[in-house]
């Protein structure tokens, strides 16, 4: 088209051709500083490709010279964190659990440690704030069936309730009275009375009094002869306000009738010693932790001193 | 290659182009009061952070420290917390309503003798000078083909100038730490990246601020001369050049004494005035503007107040024998009366007027505040938090528990125990760990380290029956002589009672 040759006058640009009710556009070239920054992309761009991952193939994207990936980023931070936790991952290895308290720096470490482990191992069961529910003990609290000190606590999370091939695991085994026959429906229900009788629900009647004697016969051994239970063998104190299937009589009926059998993982198996150690440490801190027996507090020193 | 020349051609400019300014060296009384005013700011400038002061050992002995990384700062004897720092923006209202203040009542005296901008380019100028020479002899060798001398004279004065700004950077960071320490680990290598990086930084601003742009950063970047512009009034101390007694300017000495002598001109005449003014003409007063302004043009947002005109056009009216303050510091008001013959207003008139008073109230009521909030700031405080996940616990023999994640704050610089007390719930006792468990208490002991806060979870009980949520009160006391209370609300929450 002949327009195009045309020039505008006043600024040397050719027309672009086109034109609205007289005015007309210019065929202004980009500014350079523009042009340059443009190209400068572009050459940024083509290095880019070639040092990281960025043409998608069947099987993922190009590797890259320098051979970078998200994941390997990520492999190098955590490795990184690990690096600097590793003296304070050694000093909990060597401190026996016992004796963490006497280290504040320590003894923090190993409840936040605890805490961020409880999120992801504990939580599913326990609840976030570690109360519980039914069927599952509320660890907040002061009732413990196999016992509340630190050392105690390691050892069930370590061995965990009721796994089998694990020697150390917490295993407590009520007869299912009503089920297997030990006890008639009518027995097993006044067998429920005693208890609500003994857990100051109900007041005492009848039905307590002959409870009291299937009670002296059949539970006495594992729960004592007050009731007042027996962690050697887990078997709960029924004279308290905590229940951990309920204390109500369908609950308790229930239990005694079938029995309960709740479980934990073994997590000695699953979780490295100082997890378990800053886990135990995090539940004992829970409010209701209870102080290590003498003998293991007072066995330390001495054998500090033997050294 | 387009410009904006290309479309509107040459003449018309988007931009206006820099002009070089070239300062001559003047003498004179504001000449010697910027020197005062250079050597004190300086001084408090470069000395402050190595002034001690004697805070005992739990906190640092630097006099003003501005410690980032612990979230504190120090000045002599009080020291900031980071929630206390509305005492800062209280400095900061001072300083901005202070500017309001002085510059209603003595104009644009910041800009012209205390701004670091100010100050630092005249430094830079002084270099400038002792290494190219005056105004003539600068021009002389700006308007030079490029050899040996001027090579080496760049070379030296850009040096210059970049070793006073990193002298200028490196004073700045000692004001973020101890300064002797930082001193020595800067010199051996081991300083903080972002030291070297702040010095770098700040090098750089000032070189380019205080060398290259100069009065650009006052005219196109500053925001506070167009703020000025809007404080000035009638009664505002501003540079002026005295027109009705300048005017009309005689073009030389020898012109102007010959005009005097000699039969006035017909033109003057047929104007009305046959007498010439008292300027010369000379340009001293333009060839020494740092700013590169002629203040005969009336004020100007150019114009500093920096006096220096006053002194070079003094130095003249002197050697020509003729009254001195041709151009002084008046009031647009005194100007206009002192041009139609009457007298000026005296200057506590000027000085007593409603805007600087308010401004002093006001100036004057913030710094009251802050001086007796200052004098009356708790240095202890607490804040209880209640554990909300779970809200109560019950516990074996029938009573709920709750948790409460208590802070103390000892905000001494020493080491302080203090009592945790619980009031509010009926028979309520308070614990912290499994020892205490047992005492039955109804107040805890908390140790708290010098200038620090303490956190601590602690465990409250009561009878199971109750209101499902109650007020509880902590209370904090001090257990030293000094003593001293402050408490935090907070409930205890039980199940919902059944009916």
């Amino acid at each position: 088209m002949a327009d195009e040759k045309r020039v505008d006058q006043p600024t040397g640009t050719s027309f672009v051709g086109h034109e609205w009710d007289g005015i007309e556009e210019l065929d202004t070239p980009m500014p350079r500083w523009w042009l340059i920054t443009f190209f400068a992309t572009i050459a940024f761009a083509a290095v880019m490709v070639v040092l990281y991952p960025a043409i998608p193939m069947l099987h993922g994207a190009t590797p890259g010279t320098l051979g970078w990936s998200s994941h390997g980023q990520l492999d190098q931070e955590v490795a990184a964190e690990s690096r600097r936790r590793a003296p304070m991952m050694r000093a909990l290895a060597a401190m026996p659990i016992e004796r963490l308290p006497a280290d504040a720096a320590l003894l923090r470490a190993a409840q936040e440690g605890g805490h961020s482990a409880f999120k992801v191992y504990c939580v599913q069961c326990h609840g976030a704030g570690a109360a519980g529910g039914k069927g599952y003990p509320n660890l907040n609290d002061d009732d413990w069936l196999w016992g509340g000190d630190v050392a105690t606590i390691q050892q069930t999370l370590l061995h965990g309730v009721r796994q089998p091939g694990d020697d150390g695991t917490r295993m407590s085994q009520m007869p299912a009275f009503g089920r297997d026959g030990i006890l008639k429906p009518e027995e097993v229900q006044d067998a429920v009375s005693f208890v609500r009788f003994v857990s100051h629900q109900e007041a005492g009647s009848a039905a307590a009094r002959r409870g009291a004697t299937i009670f002296a016969n059949n539970c006495a051994v594992c729960h004592g002869d007050r009731a007042t239970g027996n962690r050697a063998f887990g078997a709960p104190n029924l004279t308290d306000g905590i229940w951990l299937y309920g204390g109500d009589r369908a609950a308790l009926t229930e239990t005694v009738t079938n029995a309960r059998y709740g479980i934990m993982p073994a997590w000695g198996t699953r979780l490295d010693p100082v997890t378990i150690k800053m886990l135990a440490t995090y539940v004992h801190s829970l409010g209701g932790g209870e102080k290590s027996p003498p003998a293991v507090a007072d066995a330390q020193p001495v054998a500090a001193a033997r050294k | 290659m387009s410009s904006p020349e290309d479309l509107i051609g040459a003449e018309q400019r988007f931009f206006e182009a820099r002009r070089k300014v070239f300062p001559k060296a003047v003498r004179g009384a504001f000449r010697r009061l910027k020197w005062a005013i250079m050597a004190v700011t300086l001084a408090i400038y470069y000395v402050t952070p190595w002034l001690r002061w004697n805070r005992g050992a739990y906190a640092p002995d630097q006099a003003v420290l501005v410690d980032l990384a612990h979230r504190r700062f120090y000045m002599f004897s009080i020291e900031i917390w980071p929630h206390e720092f509305y005492y800062v923006a209280g400095l900061l209202i001072m300083a901005g309503v202070g500017l309001f203040l002085v510059t209603s009542a003595v104009g644009r005296a910041w800009c012209g003798y205390a701004c670091p901008q100010t100050v630092w380019t005249d430094l830079f100028v002084h270099v400038e000078r002792a290494i190219d020479g005056d105004r003539n002899a600068q021009i002389r060798l700006q308007r030079a083909p490029w050899g040996p001398v001027k090579i080496a004279k760049r070379l030296l004065k850009h040096t210059s100038w970049l070793v006073i700004g990193a002298l200028t950077g490196g004073a700045w960071i000692f004001y973020f730490a101890d300064a002797p320490t930082l001193g020595q680990a800067f010199i051996h290598g081991t300083a903080p990246f972002v030291a070297y990086a702040t010095v770098g930084v700040l090098t750089a601003t000032t070189y380019i601020f205080g060398g290259l742009m100069r009065e650009q950063v006052c005219i196109y970047m500053c925001p506070w001369p167009r703020i000025q512009s809007a404080m000035l009034d009638e009664k505002s101390l501003t540079v002026t050049y005295k027109a009705w007694r300048g005017e009309p300017r005689s073009h030389g000495l020898k012109r102007a004494d010959a005009a005097r002598d000699a039969v006035p001109s017909l033109i003057a005449l047929a104007e009305g005035s046959a007498a010439v003014g008292d300027c010369i003409d000379c340009n001293a007063c333009v060839a020494v503007c740092p700013t590169g302004i002629d203040i005969r043009e009336g004020p100007q947002i150019g114009c500093i107040t920096c006096g220096l005109c006053i002194d070079a056009c003094d130095e003249i009216m002197a050697k020509v024998d003729r009254p001195a303050k041709l151009i002084g510091y008046t009031t647009d008001l005194d100007a206009r009366l002192a041009a139609s013959g009457r007298t000026p207003l005296p200057p506590f008139r000027r000085l007593l007027r409603p805007r600087t008073l308010i401004y002093f109230s006001v100036w004057a009521g913030i710094g009251l505040v802050m001086l007796f909030a200052l004098g009356n700031r708790a240095r202890i405080d607490v804040s209880v938090l209640q554990t909300r996940n779970p809200q109560w616990v019950r516990l074996s023999d029938g009573h709920i528990r709750n948790g409460y994640t208590v802070k103390v704050r000892n905000m001494e610089e020493r080491p302080r125990s203090f009592e945790v007390a619980i009031e509010g719930v009926p028979g309520a006792v308070i614990w912290a760990d499994e020892a205490s468990r047992a005492s039955g208490a109804r107040a805890v002991r908390l140790d708290v380290g010098a200038d620090q806060v303490a956190q601590q979870l602690l465990f409250v009980k009561a009878a199971g029956d109750g209101p499902a949520r109650a007020d509880l009160v902590f209370t904090i006391r001090a257990l030293d002589a000094e003593g001293g209370t402050a408490r935090d609300k907070s409930f205890f929450e039980r199940p919902e009672q059944l009916p």
